[in-house]
């Protein structure tokens, strides 16, 4: 299995990274060489096997009550944001 | 034996007086100002907060409140979220994230008393396995400094092979615990899945990550992990088994043991100089009790192969968070909202996070997730069901950490592939969630050699109780680099 520099592109794009243009064709190699180690797997026989859920037998993801926990954080967290304005995160213009 | 060269020796000294905390500290932060500019083992030194903590557990030693921990200087990986200080993840992405919260063991180690001397160095997001992705440049191993120490937790484990504290907190998510404990080295362990909260600890891959720590002995190890193990509800993986009293399960007898030699570790590819130390560790524990046989493990050589789909796929999805919206970096005059999100992540990350981000969304696009995903994860199933086999014959499985010794700094940076195979023997403990350790064994050409031990679930007890029979009999873990002082309570000695 090999992926061509097109395709790494547009994983690229789906991942929301910019790519340099001349850094592609490595990434192509060597996301390629991964895929080819990765493809050991394809000859193993899982028969009936259920996919693995959890580490822990019989463990699964704990739940809890959707209910706030914490006071009002927010001009602490806002604290690390790139740029707010009147306690709103601000990016470039999505609506013309 | 040097009079302080453990965090049990230190424990002892602050009760007896023989020196303060803020001695102790002071002594620590010098080594560090000394060491830093050629080993670059951490990102960050918080000496003055260090100063004020250790003044504090001295009032506490003095009023006879302090704990074992109370006023023993320590360092934590900088993966783990740090209130008021910065907290990087090695990365570019996170170079100005000043955490508003701690995470559950730094608020731990802080109730018990330790005093934070700063953050160590880590490959970026935790992903290598040589220290060389770190955004804040590599760290050098104290044996030889033209060395790897590992990764990714390099800084933490040289940090204590340079005895710069007796212990730093880690993370394991493909041995990123034991492999540079085994190059620098020192003992570290990675506890079962679940048993230690990882609540502040970036995530890279949900399913493998488990925070745990180095230290110079098993007795040192048991001693932190009995303040950093337990049920945490913040973190849903977090387990609520309780906590045994690790210090009295070290002293668990050897003799009857039954040890299963990993047939599958000792093929191709391991070098005879790290065969040899490993398999003297064997015959020390056989004179000391326990019964010594071969296991197979058939599945267990697919792990690299099932975790290069697992980890980037999951990392893929948990580094989805960095946006350049919220926190972290976000680059200069974005034309729209697409170029902020595609430009800063571009900007924020290096090349291995953005391979692994790469083959992580790849694996789970639409027409590739049942090849990929759920495929690895069905093998994972596999490997499970290998050790739980074994498990069943024999108490404790035993092998090499690594194939090599610390290579060459820059030796395997072009070419992923040979340096993902580094993590060749400890992968499959992550697979099926089982705790873990690496403790020195011998050295080759002068470099440390690592002996891995992995148990069932909740097992870290006799892990640590065998680990601790070995380190009664031999003094590896002992041993320190040319022109490194064993003894933590010196002053300026090189």
């Amino acid at each position: 299995m090999s992926l061509t520099p097109k395709q790494i592109e547009s994983i690229a794009h789906l991942a929301r990274l910019e790519l340099d243009v001349a850094d592609v064709p490595r990434y192509a190699e060597s996301i390629s060489s991964i895929l080819r180690l990765v493809s050991e797997l394809e000859g193993v026989n899982t028969g009936d096997v259920a996919p693995m859920a959890h580490p822990l037998e019989g463990q699964v993801q704990r739940l809890r009550a959707d209910v706030v926990t914490s006071g009002n954080l927010r001009e602490t967290l806002q604290g690390n944001a790139p740029q707010t304005e009147a306690g709103l995160y601000l990016v470039p213009k999505v609506i013309e | 034996m040097t009079a302080d060269a453990t965090l049990a020796s230190l424990s002892a000294g602050l009760r007896e007086r023989r020196y303060s905390s803020v001695e102790l500290t002071q002594a620590a932060l010098a080594r560090i100002a000394r060491t830093q500019p050629e080993l670059n083992t951490l990102i960050t030194v918080t000496g003055e907060a260090a100063l004020a903590s250790a003044a504090a557990a001295d009032q506490q030693l003095a009023a006879g409140t302090a704990g074992p921990l109370t006023g023993v200087p320590m360092i934590h990986k900088d993966i783990f979220c740090t209130t008021g200080v910065l907290t990087t993840c090695g990365s570019r992405m996170l170079s100005n994230f000043v955490s508003p919260y701690d995470a559950h063991i730094v608020t731990r180690l802080k109730e018990a008393g330790m005093v934070m001397l700063g953050k160590a160095n880590m490959d970026e997001f935790a992903m290598g396995s040589s220290n060389e992705t770190s955004y804040f440049g590599p760290v050098r191993n104290p044996w030889d400094t033209t060395r790897v120490p590992g990764g990714s937790s390099g800084g933490s484990a040289a940090a204590v092979a340079a005895r710069l504290a007796p212990l730093a907190t880690a993370s394991d998510t493909g041995g990123s615990i034991r492999q540079p404990a085994a190059l620098c080295g020192v003992t570290g362990i990675k506890p079962t899945y679940g048993r230690v909260s990882r609540y502040g600890m970036i995530a890279f891959a949900s399913s493998l990550d488990q925070a745990g720590v180095i230290t110079v002995s098993a007795e040192d190890a048991a001693l932190t992990l009995q303040a950093m193990a337990g049920f945490d509800p913040r973190d849903s993986t977090s387990v609520d088994v309780p906590v045994p009293d690790y210090a009295a399960e070290l002293q668990q007898p050897l003799a009857g043991l039954r040890i299963g030699v990993l047939r599958e570790f000792f093929g191709e590819g391991l070098q005879p100089a790290i065969e040899g130390p490993v398999r003297e560790a064997l015959a020390t524990w056989q004179r000391l009790g326990a019964t010594v046989t071969e296991v197979s493990l058939p599945s267990l050589p697919l792990s690299v192969a099932t975790y290069y789909v697992v980890a980037p796929a999951e990392a893929s999805s948990n580094l989805a968070r960095f946006d350049g919206v919220r926190f972290g970096h976000r680059c200069d005059k974005p034309r729209d909202l697409l170029d902020l999100y595609k430009r800063s992540r571009a900007e924020g990350f290096g090349a291995e996070v953005k391979r692994r981000i790469i083959t992580g969304t790849y694996v789970l696009s639409a027409g590739y997730f049942d090849a990929y995903y759920l495929k690895a994860q069905r093998v994972r199933a596999l490997i499970t069901a290998d050790f739980k086999r074994a498990f069943a014959e024999v108490d404790v499985l035993v092998g090499p950490t690594t194939p090599t010794p610390a290579f060459g700094l820059g030796d395997k940076t072009s070419d992923p592939i040979t340096m993902y195979l580094n993590d060749i023997y400890t992968i499959g403990a992550n697979m099926a969630g089982l705790p873990a350790m690496s403790i020195p064994c011998g050295l080759a050409d002068g470099l440390p050699v690592g002996v891995q031990l992995i148990g069932p679930h909740f097992s870290e007890g006799r892990l640590l109780a065998a680990a601790h029979a070995f380190q009664r009999e031999t003094d590896w873990h002992l041993r320190t680099p040319a022109g490194v002082s064993a003894d933590f309570a010196a002053g300026e000695t090189r």
